[in-house]
């Protein structure tokens, strides 16, 4: 049962996660859309969000960081890409639209699946379509840039 | 500008769980806590690299019935979408596309990725403020939504 601990870090890490996001009530677009509306009805709550989880992350990181290895894995699998090319730019300001139309990011929808209702199920299912899609044509593009 | 509905406590208490959350993964797993990686991973997965999304995701949903069931804060009987189904639809999808093109999201650029002071999650970060900022700014005040 050597993947039992390792699970259920994932399980604890998530459960944390979500219950987080609904502490701060990340999971009410009204909310999150207020947040975005700074010339208008400005709830500027969600930036204690981001700083407080920025915070808590960033005195963490590097302690974890000098250990030789995760607890429960061989390596630490951090994102190697360090380059800022036309992705990172184009794909952040496409996701910000999305983001601010129907004021959902990924972790607060998904965490929205534990009261579900149509409107849920509907922009759940929209954003998994949007990713197999553009995964998809990533795969093929980056494929046909290697073996031209 | 009017100021509405600020909780600045609950924010920054939720905001503390999901950095604390975000260190777990790292400490345990070595992985960063990016939802829409995490996410894409189970959408298209890598031999091997599949359960601990599935249990993570799991665990997200089980962490919101959690926070309903202790009946904690403001709850969620209140919250509704904010747009008709047409967007909703494109929301979604635009959500989907552009945390994929763009390799992350809220989370795994603007709270993993600036915590690692990676230049790559700045910029991603900004541009996907600046563009959520201006999409608020054009539906609400330029067609009056």
């Amino acid at each position: 049962m050597s993947h039992l601990p390792r699970l259920l870090a994932a399980l604890v890490a998530g459960i944390l996660f979500g219950f987080g996001l609904s502490v701060a009530q990340m999971i009410d677009p009204a909310k999150v859309v207020n947040f975005l509306d700074v010339f208008g009805t400005w709830d500027p709550s969600l930036a204690f969000v981001m700083g407080g989880g920025l915070l808590v992350n960033a005195i963490a990181t590097p302690f974890i960081l000098q250990r030789a290895r995760p607890v429960f894995a061989e390596f630490f699998q951090l994102p190697k890409k360090t380059e800022i090319d036309r992705r990172i730019v184009i794909g952040g300001l496409i996701f910000g639209v999305g983001w601010g139309l129907a004021g959902y990011c990924p972790g607060p929808m998904l965490t929205s699946l534990s009261f579900a209702n149509v409107d849920i199920l509907t922009i759940v299912a929209a954003y998994l379509v949007g990713t197999l899609i553009t995964r998809i044509v990533l795969t093929r593009l980056d494929a046909r840039a290697v073996t031209p | 500008m009017e100021i509405i509905n600020f909780t600045p406590v609950p924010a920054f208490i939720g905001g503390a769980l999901i950095g604390l959350s975000a260190a777990l993964l790292l400490w345990a797993k070595g992985r960063v806590a990016g939802i829409s990686g995490i996410a894409g991973g189970i959408i298209l997965p890598v031999r091997g690299d599949l359960d601990w999304r599935i249990v993570f995701v799991v665990g997200l949903v089980l962490g919101g019935l959690l926070y309903q069931w202790i009946g904690l804060g403001a709850g969620v009987d209140h919250i509704r979408a904010v747009v008709d189904t047409p967007l909703l639809i494109i929301g979604g999808l635009l959500v989907g596309i552009g945390t994929t093109i763009g390799s992350g999201c809220t989370s795994g650029h603007g709270i993993c990725g600036l915590a690692r002071r990676s230049p790559r999650s700045l910029v991603a970060t900004l541009s996907f403020m600046l563009s959520a900022l201006v999409t608020v700014f054009i539906v609400r005040h330029v067609f009056g939504g």
